[in-house]
C-alpha cells in the first residue's frame, strides 16, 4: 500500500491527460455527438505543445504554458473538421472520427519531418515542474476542468441545454434551442481539452512528440466516458482506476509482489473491465439518448 | 435539361464518387508537398516505380517492386473486406485490427507447434487464424446483437485486448525474446519460389490468391446466398428485415464472424507470408485500420475493395521509394486520411441531392396546380 502512495505523483500524472480527455468526450456524447477522433486531436495537441516548447523555451519560462493553450488550440482547430461533417453535412460520425485519427497520425510525423527534419520533435530541455509533494500542476488542471464542466453541466441553463441536445434534439429545437450551434460548441469544446491534454502528457510524460506518445491514452479517455456512465463523477473515477492500471504497468517493476504477473496485464485491465461492465449495464439508458445521431431538421 | 441532369446522376453514382474523393485526397496531398517546398514529382516517380517497377530517374527496370507493392496490398484488401462486410450489415467493424491481430497470434502458433507435414501445415495455420478472427468478431457481433453495445466501442476494446493478450502469449512460447519468437519450419510458410522468381525476389506469396478467393468468396455470399440477402436486409433497414421474418440478430452475429474470419486471414497472410518467425508485435501493424479506408472506397463491394486495396498497397509500398526521393513518406498516410474525411464529407452530397429532389417536387407540384 505505501508503494502505491509512493507511486501518486506517477499515477495522477498518467490520470491527468487521461481525465481531461474524457470530460471533453462527455461534454460532446452529451450534446449527441460521438467523438472516436480524441485520440488523434490529442497526438495533434501533444505535436503541437512539443514544437512550440522547443522553441520557446530558451526565451521564456511562461513557454510550458503557452505550449498547452497552443495544443488545446490545434486540437480545437481539427475538431472543425469533426464538427463540419458530423453536424453540418449529417455524416457519419465514426467515419469522420476514423478520418481524423489517420490524419493525425501522419499530420503530425510529416510536420515533424519538416520542421525537424527527423520523424519526432527534438527534444525540449525541461518539461513542465512539479508541485508540491512531486505532483504535477496538470492534475489541479484536471481536476479544475472536472469541477467546471459539472457546474456547467449540471448548474447553468448552457448545461441543461447542451444535454437536452444529447437526449432529444427535436424537442431541445422546438424550445428554442440552436441544437447545430450547441454541438458545434460541444465538439469545440473536447477539441480543445484533448488538445490541451495532449499538451499536457507530452510535458510531463515525456521530453519530444513521436508517434508513439500518446499509445492509446486517447482510445483509453473513450473507455472511461463509457465506464464512467457520461457522469463527471464517474468519469473521475473511472478515469483514475485506468491511469492507475496504465502507470502499475509501467512502474510495477518496482512493486516485488506484482512482478509474478506480466505487465500486459495491468495494460489489458481498463479494456476488459469496461467491455464486461457495458455487458453488465446493457439495456439500462445511460449513455445520452441521442448520441452518435444526426440531427435533422425537417 | 438533360446536362444538369446527367450530372446529378454522376454524383448519385458511388463510384465516381469515390473516384473523385481518391483524385481530390491525391490533389490535396499534392499541395501539402508544394507548400512545405518539396518537389511533387518526387511523389509520383515514386508511385510509378511501386505500379511498373521502373525508375523513372535511373532507367532501370525492377519487377521486384510489383510484387513488393501486390504483397502489401494483401492484408489491406482481406481487411477491407472484413470491414466491408460488417458495413454491408450495417455494423461499424473498428476491430479489424484486433481481428488481425488475433489470426496473426494464432497463425504463429500453429506454424510453431503442428508437425511439419507439407501443405497441411499451412492449411492448419489459416485455418486457424480464421477461426481465431471468426472468434474475436464473433464476440462483438454477440455482444451487439444479445445486449445492444455499440460494436465501435466494444471493438476498439477488443483491439487492445487482442493486442495486449498477444504479446503476453508469443512471449511466454519457449526462446521467445521481447520481440521475436523461434524460426517457423518452412512447411508452414506460404512463400512461393514461383511468385519469387517472377518478381525478382520480392515477398510475394501465395496469400495473394487467398486475397483473391476472399474477394471472390465474398462477392458470392453476399450477392447470391440468402445468408448474404438477409444480411443486406438487416443493413438496410433492421425493423423492416425484422417485420419481414429476417433472424436479425443471428444476421448481426455472423455477419461479425464472417468479418473477423476476413482480417484473421490477413493476419495469416502477414504472419505466414511476409515472416519465417513469429512476432510480438510492438504495435499495430496498423492494416485493421486502414482497411476502414480500403472499404469507404471501395463502397463495399467485392471489386470495389480489390481495387482500392490494390491503391493503398501502392501507397503503402511507396513509402520507402518517397523517402529517398525527399518527400516525408508521411504524405501517404495523410492522402489515407485526407480520403477518409472526404468520404464522410459525401454525406453532404446526399444532402445536396436530397435538397434538390425537395425542390424540384416543390416547384412541379405548384405547376400543376397553376
Amino acid at each position: 500500500m505505501s508503494d502505491l502512495f509512493a507511486m501518486l505523483p506517477s499515477i495522477l500524472m498518467i490520470v491527468a491527460p487521461i481525465l481531461i480527455t474524457a470530460v471533453g468526450g462527455m461534454i460532446c456524447e452529451k450534446s449527441g455527438v460521438v467523438n472516436i477522433a480524441l485520440e488523434g486531436l490529442m497526438a495533434v495537441g501533444a505535436f503541437t505543445a512539443a514544437t512550440l516548447h522547443y522553441f520557446l523555451e530558451p526565451a521564456t519560462v511562461l513557454s510550458v504554458w503557452l505550449a498547452i493553450l497552443a495544443g488545446g488550440l490545434a486540437g480545437l482547430a481539427i475538431s472543425l473538421i469533426h464538427a463540419f461533417a458530423s453536424i453540418s453535412l449529417n455524416a457519419n460520425q465514426v467515419i469522420s472520427g476514423t478520418g481524423i485519427n489517420l490524419l493525425a497520425t501522419g499530420g503530425t510525423a510529416f510536420m515533424a519531418q519538416i520542421v525537424f527534419k527527423m520523424e519526432r520533435t527534438m527534444p525540449f530541455r525541461l518539461g513542465m515542474m512539479p508541485g508540491f509533494g512531486g505532483i504535477y500542476p496538470t492534475a489541479w488542471i484536471a481536476l479544475g476542468v472536472v469541477l467546471v464542466a459539472w457546474f456547467v453541466l449540471y448548474k447553468r441553463p448552457f448545461g441543461m441545454r447542451l444535454r437536452a441536445c444529447g437526449e432529444h434534439p427535436q424537442a431541445a429545437a422546438s424550445a428554442g434551442i440552436d441544437v447545430r450551434g450547441i454541438r458545434y460548441v460541444a465538439v469545440m469544446i473536447s477539441g480543445f481539452l484533448a488538445g490541451v491534454a495532449g499538451g499536457c502528457l507530452v510535458l510531463t510524460q515525456t521530453i519530444q512528440y513521436t508517434i508513439y506518445t500518446i499509445n492509446g491514452a486517447g482510445f483509453i479517455a473513450l473507455a472511461a466516458v463509457s465506464f464512467g456512465r457520461w457522469l463527471p463523477k464517474g468519469i473521475a473515477g473511472s478515469s483514475l482506476l485506468f491511469g492507475t492500471a496504465v502507470s502499475l504497468s509501467i512502474y510495477m517493476v518496482n512493486i516485488p509482489a506484482l512482478r509474478v504477473l506480466p505487465s500486459e496485464f495491468f495494460s489489458v485491465m481498463p479494456y476488459i473491465i469496461t467491455l464486461v461492465t457495458l455487458v453488465l449495464f446493457s439495456g439500462r439508458d445511460y449513455a445520452p439518448r441521442a448520441s452518435g445521431q444526426p440531427y435533422e431538421r425537417s | 435539361m438533360n446536362r444538369k441532369k446527367n450530372w446529378e446522376q454522376i454524383l448519385a453514382d458511388d463510384r465516381t464518387v469515390s473516384l473523385f474523393v481518391v483524385g481530390l485526397g491525391f490533389a490535396c496531398g499534392t499541395l501539402l508537398v508544394l507548400l512545405v517546398g518539396k518537389n511533387p514529382a518526387g511523389m509520383y516517380q515514386a508511385m510509378l516505380q511501386t505500379l511498373t517497377g521502373w525508375d523513372i530517374t535511373r532507367k532501370v527496370w525492377n519487377a521486384r517492386y510489383i510484387g513488393e507493392w501486390l504483397t502489401a496490398s494483401i492484408p489491406l484488401i482481406l481487411c477491407g473486406l472484413s470491414m466491408g462486410f460488417a458495413a454491408r450489415t450495417g455494423l461499424f467493424n473498428i476491430g479489424a485490427e484486433g481481428q488481425y491481430i488475433v489470426g496473426l497470434t494464432a497463425a504463429q502458433f500453429v506454424a510453431l507447434y503442428f508437425p511439419p507435414v507439407p501443405v497441411l501445415h499451412w492449411v492448419a495455420a489459416l485455418a486457424a487464424a480464421g477461426l481465431a478472427g471468426a472468434l474475436w468478431g464473433g464476440i462483438v457481433g454477440i455482444l451487439k446483437a444479445r445486449f445492444e453495445v455499440s460494436e465501435v466501442v466494444a471493438t476498439i476494446m477488443l483491439n487492445y485486448v487482442a493486442f495486449f493478450l498477444s504479446r503476453w502469449v508469443s512471449m511466454a512460447i519457449p526462446g521467445a525474446n521481447t520481440y521475436r519468437t523461434p524460426n517457423f519450419p518452412p512447411t508452414a510458410t506460404l512463400a512461393s519460389g514461383f511468385l519469387e522468381n517472377l518478381t525478382n525476389g520480392s515477398r510475394l506469396n501465395y496469400g495473394l490468391f487467398l486475397a483473391l478467393l476472399a474477394c471472390l468468396f465474398y462477392w458470392f455470399i453476399i450477392e447470391k446466398t440468402n445468408l448474404g440477402f438477409s444480411l443486406r436486409a438487416t443493413g438496410l433497414n433492421k425493423e423492416a428485415a425484422r417485420y419481414s421474418g429476417i433472424p436479425v440478430t443471428r444476421s448481426i452475429a455472423s455477419s461479425m464472424i464472417i468479418a473477423g474470419m476476413f482480417a484473421g486471414f490477413a493476419g495469416a497472410a502477414v504472419a505466414l507470408g511476409s515472416f519465417n518467425y513469429g512476432r510480438v508485435l510492438g504495435g499495430y501493424d496498423n492494416y485493421g485500420f486502414n482497411g476502414i479506408a480500403v472499404a469507404l472506397v471501395g463502397n463495399s463491394q467485392a471489386g470495389g475493395i480489390l481495387a482500392s486495396g490494390l491503391l493503398f498497397g501502392m501507397l503503402a509500398s511507396s513509402q520507402p521509394l518517397m523517402q529517398s526521393r525527399q518527400i516525408p513518406k508521411e504524405i501517404t498516410l495523410i492522402i489515407s486520411g485526407l480520403v477518409v474525411v472526404f468520404i464522410s464529407l459525401r454525406a453532404g452530397v446526399k444532402l445536396f441531392l436530397d435538397w434538390r429532389a425537395k425542390k424540384a417536387t416543390r416547384t412541379g407540384g405548384r405547376s400543376n396546380d397553376e
